[in-house]
């Protein structure tokens, strides 16, 4: 494992070899493990034969399945709108929404605080991959795969916000989400949780979060203001 | 509404009532006083912003002839039939009884920039320490041989919302059946990059449903037009056979117009038309002119302040300036409107200045539910108004993200116009 900015990380060798795909399959993670890991999901989603949707929907074929996309199970309008928005489930977005679910999906219903360890995730990851169709051709385990954490060094979440700032910025935010927190059409960002904003803006900003518009937005943003902003709306009524 | 009306509302009514007539307010209390002509896209947004964020130490002027403001955006889906006209409807109730915005219902009819006064049709003066313009677009004089703004109630440009875009959508609804439609685009620059195109697709959508024969012809003197290649696709897709766009190789600069036959000259071939929608080629808002801030047709701005580059006391927003790489629509004249709210009220009571950022995101309709957007982020250069990064919406996109596309159209124009008016 290399440590590239702060907490991202490097999966998997830098080199094919005949049979890679196996390889990868446990250089992404250990799957006997992973079934251990999975006790964590199982209360909610069943996998394999048979599975059906329970609290959560079944997880057979996740990978490369598009999010919110199992008939007759009520998602979150989070993840559909998520998925309209070209998220799709491979290693990297997988991993994330395993990290923290709503740094990458607010407002979605799976309420689970995260598998804050990476190598939990990765087992776990390593086991659902064997109940995916052809796991040999999921493109996440191409040699190069990157993924990235949401979680952000402490550093940038310490950082103080300067709300004055923070309120010259967000009126470029204002023609688009509106102050008094209506959320029609565009979610509502005000009164947040600091941290939950911070990492969303910064999900946006490494494009972990699919959206063109915010991508750009919060792309030129820096850390302190990302830290105004968070301030300035966290005390929004 | 007779020009020489005037009438105030809300907080000043009090003060209003001990003017005497002519009109001629004095600096008040000593106080910087803003005055904004224009309570569009850009002058409503600065008038509130200055109010709100100056706490009462700046007192503000809003000059505005008309008591409801109709959203040219949006106009085109009123067209269309997915909006009512009330739904693009806004008065300027809560800038006055909220913000303490002086409202004054008349046209700015002239400006003396030494003694920084502005007169107005119904008489008297304003006297500023800022001036901020927003005045929208006017047409050129002759930009299409045979049509002038005379000629409006026969051949509508509903490129200003409200009475025009009714008389529009009601001559498409008199259409016989398979009659034709034909739209004169403007040359660059003009307002709303996407808006004709955006006009089309809404024309198209209503005619399929109600008169499937009918044509829709575009006279266009420009080689490319924004958006391009989503509108096409959207169109092949949506409306097939119906849109035929005339391009300047064929002839589609060379046009004339004859509002009385009802006919349209298309490089030589005379088009017997039920409905003629002439754009005419645009100019800042002719205030401008009169201020004599005007470089040809646009009042050029620095892009840190949107300070006229000719008198420091004028900031100019939206439409009417020529600032660089920011294309006319509301949202640029929205977020233009913060920068020099920010920028006037540094200037007149020493609050805290921060660097210029813009952006710009305009979404368009091509059919129900099929929306599409582009965008982009500026920052300001010495020399302009430079773009930073940008995004566009892809041809071949699924249904649900064009959904959502259109979705968040829905929430910005909600956004967007809370900010304006409160
Ligand atoms: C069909 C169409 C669709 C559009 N769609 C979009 C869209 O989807 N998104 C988008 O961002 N933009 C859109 N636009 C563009 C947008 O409407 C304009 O860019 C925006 O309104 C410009 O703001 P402004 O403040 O410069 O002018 P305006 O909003 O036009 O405001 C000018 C105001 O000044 C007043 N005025 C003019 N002269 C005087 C005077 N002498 N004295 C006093 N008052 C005066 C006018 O009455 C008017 O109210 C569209 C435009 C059209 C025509
Ligand atoms: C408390 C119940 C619960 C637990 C525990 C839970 N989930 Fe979920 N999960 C859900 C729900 C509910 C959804 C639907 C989310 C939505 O609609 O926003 C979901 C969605 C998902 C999805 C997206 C499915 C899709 O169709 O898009 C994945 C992947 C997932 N969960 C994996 C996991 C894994 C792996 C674990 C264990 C580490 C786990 N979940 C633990 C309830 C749970
Ligand atoms: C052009 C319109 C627009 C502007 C301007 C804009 N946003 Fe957004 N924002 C959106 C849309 C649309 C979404 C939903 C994106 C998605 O589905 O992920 C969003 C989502 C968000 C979210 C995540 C909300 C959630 O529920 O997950 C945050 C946080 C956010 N924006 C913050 C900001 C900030 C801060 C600014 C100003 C710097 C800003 N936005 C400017 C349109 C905009």
């Amino acid at each position: 494992m290399k440590r590239i900015l702060g907490t991202l990380i490097l999966i998997g060798a830098a080199y094919a070899s005949p049979g890679w795909a196996e390889e990868q399959a446990e250089e992404i993670g250990d799957a006997t493990r992973g079934a251990q890991v999975y006790k964590k999901c199982s209360g909610c989603h069943q996998v394999g034969a048979n599975a059906v949707n329970r609290t959560g929907p079944h997880l057979n074929g996740i990978y490369g399945r598009k999010p919110a996309s199992v008939e007759g199970f009520f998602y979150s309008k989070g993840l559909e709108r998520a998925a309209a928005d070209g998220l799709e489930w491979d290693l990297e977005h997988l991993d994330a929404y395993l990290e923290n679910p709503k740094a990458l999906v607010s407002g979605t219903r799976m309420s689970f605080r995260g598998l804050k360890d990476p190598q939990d995730r990765h087992d776990v990851l390593a086991y659902l991959r064997q109940f995916s169709a052809n796991p040999q051709d999921i493109p996440e385990s191409a040699p190069t795969m990157v993924a990235r954490e949401v979680e952000l060094p402490p550093e940038i979440l310490a950082i103080v916000g300067d709300p004055a700032y923070g309120e010259y910025l967000s009126s470029e935010c204002q023609t688009c989400h509106q102050k008094d927190g209506s959320d029609k059409g565009i979610p509502s960002i005000t009164r947040w949780p600091e941290e939950d904003f911070v990492i969303a803006m910064h999900a946006y900003k490494r494009k972990i979060r699919p959206h063109p518009v915010m991508q750009m937005m919060a792309g030129r943003l820096s850390d302190e203001e990302i830290a105004a902003l968070a301030a300035y709306f966290k005390e929004l009524e | 509404m007779t020009l020489n009306r005037r009438a105030f509302i809300g907080a000043s009514v009090a003060a209003g009532a001990t003017l005497s007539a002519p009109m001629v307010m004095g600096a008040s209390h000593g106080k910087p006083r803003v005055v904004v002509v224009g309570g569009g896209a850009g002058g409503a947004t600065a008038a509130r912003y200055i109010a709100k964020d100056s706490k009462g130490e700046i007192d503000v002027v809003l000059i505005e002839p008309t008591r409801t403001y109709y959203t040219c955006f949006f106009s085109n889906l009123y067209i269309g039939g997915f909006r009512d006209l009330s739904s693009i409807a806004h008065s300027y109730g809560t800038l006055a009884s909220e913000y303490g915005i002086n409202v004054v219902h008349d046209w700015a009819i002239g400006i003396d920039r030494d003694a920084k006064t502005v007169s107005l049709a119904g008489g008297g003066s304003v006297p500023y320490d800022r001036l901020i313009l927003s005045p929208g677009i006017d047409f050129v004089d002759g930009a299409v041989p045979g049509w002038s703004t005379l000629a409006q109630n026969k051949m509508p440009h509903a490129y200003k919302a409200g009475s025009q875009s009714e008389l529009l959508k009601a001559q498409i609804e008199a259409m016989p059946q398979g009659g034709t439609y034909v739209m004169v685009a403007p040359p660059n620059p003009y307002r709303c990059p996407p808006g004709p195109y955006e006009r089309i697709s809404m024309v198209a959508h209503k005619l399929k449903a109600e008169n499937p024969t009918a044509k829709i012809i575009i006279a266009d003197p420009k080689e490319k037009f924004s958006k391009q290649g989503l509108f096409e696709e959207g169109w092949n897709t949506h409306y097939a056979g119906m849109i035929e766009r005339i391009g300047p190789d064929f002839g589609g600069a060379n046009v004339e117009v004859n509002p009385d036959e009802m006919t349209v000259n298309l490089d030589g071939e005379v088009i017997k038309a039920d409905v003629v929608n002439v754009i005419p080629a645009m100019k800042a808002g002719r205030i401008c002119e009169l201020a004599d801030i005007t470089e040809g047709n646009w009042a050029p701005v620095s892009g840190h302040t949107m300070q006229s580059r000719v008198d420091e006391n004028i900031h100019v927003l939206g439409d009417a300036t020529s600032q660089g790489d920011m294309p006319k629509s509301g949202f640029s004249a929205n977020s233009q409107a913060k920068v020099a709210a920010m920028a006037v009220r540094g200037a007149l009571t020493g609050s805290r200045v921060f660097p210029a950022k813009f952006s710009n995101t305009c979404w368009s309709l091509i059919d129900t539910d099929d929306g599409v957007k582009v965008g982009a982020t500026y920052e300001a250069t010495d020399e302009k108004i430079a773009k930073v990064d940008g995004f566009i919406s892809q041809t071949g996109e699924d249904a649900a993200m064009r959904k959502t596309t259109y979705e968040e159209s829905v929430g910005w124009y909600e956004g967007i116009t809370a900010d304006m008016f409160g």
